[in-house]
């Protein structure tokens, strides 16, 4: 098989396919200085990613982003070097997120959305090519097998607002499996475990493939680093490669801070004070019901360590809580465990981390649930009706809202803290923890200018 | 028959004490003296064995033997404790573990990568990992998820007039895991109380990642959100998902118009009448306060033999679909009515994980007593829940046939043996012998592959 893929890999680069796939480490030499250089550089794209899907930017939107980012970023003197810097830099940054899960996961999510802006941008013969490369198990539909199933590619195709598809139109089909995202959002008909995907879901196939294979050779670097490599390049890429990953992503606060430390007579208080909306409302909630559903005892109490509860006084408060409802034995039968398990004092002992922003926002509360972020759950009503408590009056209501039908939840609720404290946020919130220790600092200043 | 039997050697089998003075009644209830026999003479441990062992209990030579051994099975005792990773090499160690333990509810888990009860021995990552390696496709579908679309009954309560709700949920579940995903072994089991279980159980099913599992549940999923937003089902787009479509045209709207509608009495009060008037969008109020005005008439119009409820459903769809009001989102409006009060709602993190538990068939509800029995699909309308056989039933049935030394199939004169048979003929022998089949052909490709390795 071997001369057979090498000839494959021309035509590809024949069609001006610059879009590698990163299959294998190159052969290139790389000076120590370009070593980092480009991988920042690499690194401001994927920031730049990042920052915009947590602001909740549109898709189209985000396409343009990203390409512009890319064109800034990563081009290089030399035309012929181009693609050179593209794959150095991305091993290179492989290096340097391979070593937690959360890294692994955060590398994983931002190369995986270049990849697609990146593929989308590409010609139909490039597209078609790099699908060869990752050998998928599709199947051209047959004029004939589209007839039969036309009726049904139109309605799926209208469900979504899109055009309907014609005979001329190419449509593959592939095992249901491949495509998880398409199903998931019925984008696609399925029939006896087959898909029917169109040319332009094809870039979600790819996509996932795409993932799968980084997240298996990110696994293998791993392991290479901390068996061999680390050690061995101790005086010279392993201090750089360090140096690179605690630069991008902000703190998870999993170690509270001292002075953000709370007791349980301040929690009223604070609530009112610091909490950001979904806490406030996860807070009312159990006030109200005595109760919360897994979600919300999820969201809220991991929220509340990293605010600086101690472990006893968490079980305290939520068995004061839960007993009016379920009675103290229930509690410490069936809630106690789970508190003490958010602190890693249970099972695998894992100290889980309060949730981020873009975590809550990405939530799916049910019936029941009081979770997620009430400015992309609630409606509007709800919404105005609960800015309305916190203290957001008039004009600020209506910028919030605006934000709000933009979807650009993490904006909403930024303009909601600088209305409630009355001083600007220039960073932006990105996590409720950051949310609340902020305003706990506005308020110590505040109490301190008074004093 | 009954009499004399009852003072021998092991009357502690027979509870009642009444017994010999009226006839064969047993108290009706949920205790371990009632577990005890049930466990004693009628769980079908066998019938459960074969389908965890998935046709890997046989002699061929591609069987693996170790297969059984690493499913999890959990145990919920009398005293509340729960024993997790229980794991049993053959059916006789289940069996004996049942009857020792006699828990009060037994959980089925994932088959692990190796035996649970090994599995400190095992790291958390890298090569050698605990880790779920095959598990069922499963749904749980909760009546007290509809507690907002019912009003005959509310939170544990169920009757035959929301169970229709459940009929729906598998009429609709059952026909798109085969005609869309293409499964076939698929088991529907009554969940004791207030819903149903559904196991799929082919291979491809089995070794799904937890994010198929994921993007089959949010293709079943359309009701989304809580009493914090106000539209739960909101259909953009020119048209419904084909999915959808086939639901809402041959299930959901017959039983709602049908049934639930009049047993319901959706429109009788202003009460509920306004939660329908407040998924209108409608923002200058047109449309609901014209239906509104013709409902708040207390004199019934001459037309008043027909139901009130039909008479105002009748109404609201004229309204909607006349096309006399342009506003946007109105188009699909009846159907996202329709779907909110029939569409059935899934428990989505019971499907996301291979790691989630999910209790085994033929388990006895603690608080009802009944039998969780399998249901057949394609005469699900016909499964009436106040009618499954409860533990004190089944006893009082055995007790009439008299007291048998250990003789195999007790279950077979009491009620439950209809559920057995149906489990057997149905599910489990077209899964294990299509498990057969999918061990034969992978053998053969196997020997296929190593022939050609030797012709290089």
């Amino acid at each position: 098989m071997e001369p057979v893929r090498s000839q494959r890999k021309l035509i590809v680069n024949d069609v001006v396919s610059t879009l590698p796939l990163y299959r294998s480490a190159p052969a290139l030499e790389v000076r120590l200085e370009e070593f980092e250089l480009f991988a920042l550089d690499r690194l401001r794209v994927l920031k730049g990613i990042s920052d915009a899907l947590s602001r909740g930017r549109k898709p189209e939107e985000m396409e343009k982003l990203a390409i512009d980012l890319w064109k800034t970023n990563m081009r290089h003197p030399q035309a012929s070097e181009v693609i050179n810097k593209d794959i150095i830099s991305h091993f290179v940054l492989r290096l340097v997120y391979c070593r937690t899960e959360d890294l692994r996961k955060w590398f994983l999510s931002m190369e995986t959305a270049l990849f697609r802006y990146r593929f989308k941008r590409e010609k139909q013969e490039a597209q078609r090519a790099l699908m060869a490369e990752f050998d998928l198990p599709y199947k051209a539909v047959s004029s004939s097998e589209f007839e039969s199933v036309k009726e049904k590619l139109v309605l799926v195709s209208r469900s979504l607002g899109q055009s309907s598809p014609t005979a001329d139109d190419i449509f593959f089909k592939v095992p249901f499996e491949e495509v998880p995202e398409l199903v998931a959002g019925r984008r696609v008909f399925i029939s006896k475990g087959h898909a029917y995907i169109a040319m332009s879901q094809v870039v979600s196939l790819v996509a996932t493939q795409f993932r799968s294979h980084l997240s298996r050779a990110l696994i293998l670097t791993n392991r290479k680093w901390t068996t061999t490599i680390a050690e061995q390049e101790k005086d010279r890429l392993t201090p750089i490669v360090e140096a690179l990953s605690s630069s991008y992503l902000g703190p998870d606060y999993s170690q509270p801070k001292e002075f953000a430390q709370i007791s349980l007579k301040d929690i009223e208080d604070v609530a009112k004070s610091s909490f950001p909306l979904c806490m406030r409302h996860l807070f009312e909630k159990l006030r109200e019901d005595h109760h919360l559903k897994h979600g919300g005892r999820m969201q809220l109490g991991l929220f509340l360590k990293g605010v600086g509860l101690k472990l006893d006084d968490a079980l305290a408060f939520w068995k004061a809580e839960f007993s009016r409802k379920v009675g103290a034995e229930r509690f410490d039968k069936e809630y106690s465990y789970g508190i003490r398990h958010n602190y890693g004092r249970e099972g695998k002992r894992t100290d889980y981390t309060p949730y981020s922003c873009q975590k809550i926002i990405s939530s799916t509360p049910g019936v029941g649930d009081h979770h997620g972020c009430p400015y992309r759950n609630f409606s509007e009503e709800n919404l105005r009706a609960a800015l309305n408590k916190m203290g957001v009056t008039g004009r600020a209501v209506g910028d919030v809202m605006d934000k709000v039908r933009n979807r650009h939840y993490q904006l909403a609720c930024t303009l909601t803290f600088e209305a409630v404290h009355g001083s600007s946020c220039d960073a932006g919130i990105n996590h409720p923890n950051q949310y609340f220790s902020d305003s706990q600092k506005i308020m110590q200043s505040k109490n301190q200018s008074a004093a | 028959m009954t009499g004399d039997e009852v003072s021998k050697g092991s009357d502690d089998m027979m509870i009642d004490e009444y017994e010999q003075k009226q006839g064969n009644v047993v108290p009706d209830g949920f205790n371990s003296h009632y577990l005890k026999v049930y466990y004693g003479k009628l769980f079908p441990y066998a019938d459960i064995f074969k389908w965890m062992s998935y046709g890997n209990d046989g002699k061929h030579p591609v069987c693996d033997q170790s297969y059984f051994s690493r499913r999890e099975f959990s145990f919920t005792l009398d005293n509340e404790v729960y024993l997790r990773f229980q794991s049993f090499n053959s059916m006789s160690e289940l069996e004996n573990s049942v009857k020792e333990k006699c828990p009060v509810k037994i959980d089925i888990g994932p088959v692990y990568s190796v035996d649970p009860s090994k599995r400190h021995a095992y790291a958390q990552s890298g090569d050698n990992v605990f880790t779920p390696v095959e598990r069922e496709l499963i749904f749980d579908i909760d009546m007290s998820d509809y507690d907002d679309v019912r009003y005959c009954c509310s939170g544990a309560d169920v009757c035959l007039e929301c169970w229709p709700l459940m009929t729906i949920a598998v009429k609709v579940i059952d026909t798109s895991l085969r005609d869309d995903f293409g499964f076939s072994h698929i088991l529907w089991v009554y969940s004791g109380r207030r819903g149903v279980h559904c196991w799929v159980c082919d291979g491809k099913a089995r070794r799904l990642t937890n994010e198929q599992r994921a993007a089959i549940a949010d293709y079943f999923r359309v009701y989304k959100g809580n009493e914090n937003s106000h539209k739960k089902v909101s259909f953009t787009g020119l048209a419904l998902h084909p999915f959808l479509a086939r639901s809402y045209t041959e299930v959901l709207m017959d039983f709602f118009e049908r049934k639930l509608l009049l047993s319901q009495e959706i429109f009788s009060t202003e009460e509920r009448y306004e939660k329908i008037l407040d998924m209108i969008p409608d923002p200058d109020q047109s449309i609901t306060s014209e239906l509104r005005g013709k409902w708040q008439e207390k004199r019934r119009t001459a037309n008043s033999k027909d139901d009130i409820n039909v008479v105002r459903w009748e109404q609201l769809k004229n309204m909607l679909q006349s096309g006399k009001h342009k506003v946007q989102g109105l188009r699909r409006c009846v159907e996202e009515i329709v779907f909110s009060f029939t569409y059935p709602r899934l428990d989505m993190e019971v499907s996301k994980h291979m790691n989630h538990l999910l209790k085994a068939p033929f388990c006895v509800h603690p608080k009802t007593g009944r039998v969780c029995v399998p249901i057949d699909p394609n005469r699900c309308e016909e499964f009436d829940p106040t009618a499954v056989p409860t533990l004190s039933n089944l006893l009082e049935q055995l007790n009439i046939g008299g007291l048998r030394a250990e003789v195999d199939n007790e279950w077979d004169r009491t009620s439950l043996g209809k559920s057995i048979r149906f489990f057997r003929s149905s599910f489990l022998q077209p899964l294990l012998k299509s498990c057969k089949e999918e061990m034969e052909s992978s053998y053969n490709a196997k020997l296929q592959q190593s022939k050609n390795s030797f012709s290089w």
